[in-house]
């Protein structure tokens, strides 16, 4: 009889306790964010996609058309080609091309790369209607990027 | 003009009831269809609704005209005759007991002198439309839904009874008008016990959390109406929220003194401000808890109703009985 009482008595207070838990979070700001309308900062850290880098010196990229990247990636979605130039020492890059729909994102071009010409980029809302979406050309995307 | 004059200030009357009738079921859904999205998302520290009109006051016309819009399907092994039966039975039913609530002094239909009973077996109704509907849907899970739905009616009105009888004991009377007009101090004062159990009980006889088990998502996709779409659901819905009206309407004629408040000019008709806020009051209280309290077992929600709930009421109405006689 009087484990019926206590158990009637513990489990209201339980329930006043419960309430008061939910009331107090009725009452709290909001914590999500309202995706499309505001975005939080992405970590630096985020691996997207490789883009070529900009070095701030030269106002171009550092890549010396070596193909360490394209011989490195295991699906085989790189594909880089140089021509010689007058006066240039070495070969200038003429096509960059990535196929994003077979990237696995493993970063062994990023590893390889002897210059440091490419990094991850902070790139995340990849939504597209068709498979042309995902062929990026990142000489293009580097020289639109300011 | 001999028709004009025909028109008796009844007829008038039972009109304006009517329509009046039809304005709180559907409104009372919007309202309440809205105000559960936002406030479930505010529980959970998030906006809700927030894309249609000013934080997205017009989400549930919108959500309206969608189900409207939507095929009724019925499947293929379903007892089509029950099927398209069940949503209808469950939401005639409902207005009727609209037309005994005393909103405020002038502002009731009809002043029945079994109001109470009247309100109770109209009610009662919606059990079966359940049962139909799970039953007519060749579902498992809506055959469950049905059944669970079905047992946890049938014993939490037990207890509700009860609960209420103690009032009617106290004040001589099953008329909704005469229980409002008998509460000098509001009965959830000198009877705390039978409104606590009537509260759990209200839950339990509307079919939401803790007590959800007929329509249990994570068990039973959505119980009895798992097969209803488009009007079919809707008008499960739209009875279950006037049915959620209708109890929080009884628990506020009963225990918080109907229209009673501070006094408004044309009191006779501005009371039903005061009864509204009170209803909108444990309608709040309804969605709080459904959002704080995880879905009971059916097992623990038959220990509640037979072994506390049952036991309490008796006592508190033998208890009653025996001060009132005094």
């Amino acid at each position: 009889m009087k484990a019926y009482f206590t158990e009637l008595f513990t489990g209201f207070w339980s329930l006043i306790v419960g309430l008061k838990v939910t009331l107090k979070a009725l009452f709290s700001p909001i914590v999500t964010t309202q995706y499309p309308r505001e975005k939080i900062e992405i970590t630096p850290n985020y691996r997207g996609h490789i883009d070529l880098l900009k070095d701030p010196e030269t106002g171009t990229h550092k890549c010396i058309t070596c193909g360490s990247c394209m011989r490195e990636c295991p699906s085989d979605c790189i594909v880089i080609d140089g021509e010689k130039r007058e006066g240039v020492k070495g070969k200038v890059l003429t096509v960059f091309t990535l196929d994003f729909t077979k990237c696995s994102l493993c970063g062994a071009c990023v590893e390889t790369c002897p210059t440091g010409a490419i990094d991850y980029s902070n790139e995340y809302e990849l939504a597209g209607r068709a498979r042309s979406d995902f062929y990026y050309d990142l000489i293009k995307r580097m020289e639109e990027r300011q | 003009m001999e028709t004009l004059n025909s028109i008796t200030p009844e007829l008038i009357r039972i009109v304006m009831a009517v329509v009046g009738g039809v304005v709180i079921v559907f409104g009372n859904a919007l309202v309440m269809g809205y105000l559960e999205r936002k406030l479930a998302g505010h529980f959970q520290r998030r906006p809700g609704p927030m894309e249609v009109g000013f934080h997205g006051i017009l989400q549930l016309l919108i959500d309206g005209v969608k189900l409207m819009g939507k095929q009724l399907v019925v499947p293929a092994q379903a007892d089509k005759k029950l099927f398209m039966l069940a949503p209808m039975l469950s939401f005639v039913p409902v207005f009727l007991p609209l037309l005994v609530i005393p909103f405020s002094d002038k502002m009731q239909a009809f002043d029945l002198d079994v109001g109470l009973l009247f309100i109770l077996a109209v009610a009662a109704i919606n059990v079966l439309a359940i049962l139909v509907g799970g039953w007519g849907s060749n579902n498992k899970y809506s055959l469950f839904g049905a059944f669970r739905s079905v047992a946890q009616n049938v014993a939490y009105e037990i207890p509700m009874l009860i609960s209420l009888l103690a009032i009617v004991f106290m004040t001589n009377t099953f008329s909704l008008k005469g229980i409002v007009e008998a509460q000098n101090i509001w009965f959830v004062v000198l009877q705390p016990v039978a409104f606590l159990i009537y509260l759990v009980c209200m839950v339990a006889e509307t079919n939401r959390a803790p007590f959800d088990l007929p329509e249990a998502e994570s068990e039973l996709t959505a119980g009895f109406h798992t097969e209803y779409s488009g009007m079919g659901f809707s008008l499960f819905m739209m009875a279950e929220y006037t049915n959620m009206f209708i109890c929080c309407s009884i628990a506020t004629v009963f225990f918080l003194g109907g229209t009673s408040g501070i006094p408004l000019p044309y009191f006779e008709y501005t009371g039903a401000i005061w009864f509204v806020a009170k209803v909108y009051l444990l309608m709040f209280f309804l969605v709080w808890i459904r959002w704080t309290y995880p879905r009971t077992r059916f097992d623990q929600l038959m220990n509640l109703c037979w072994k506390y709930l049952i036991p309490f009421s008796l006592v508190n109405l033998l208890i009653t009985v025996v001060v009132v006689k005094l």
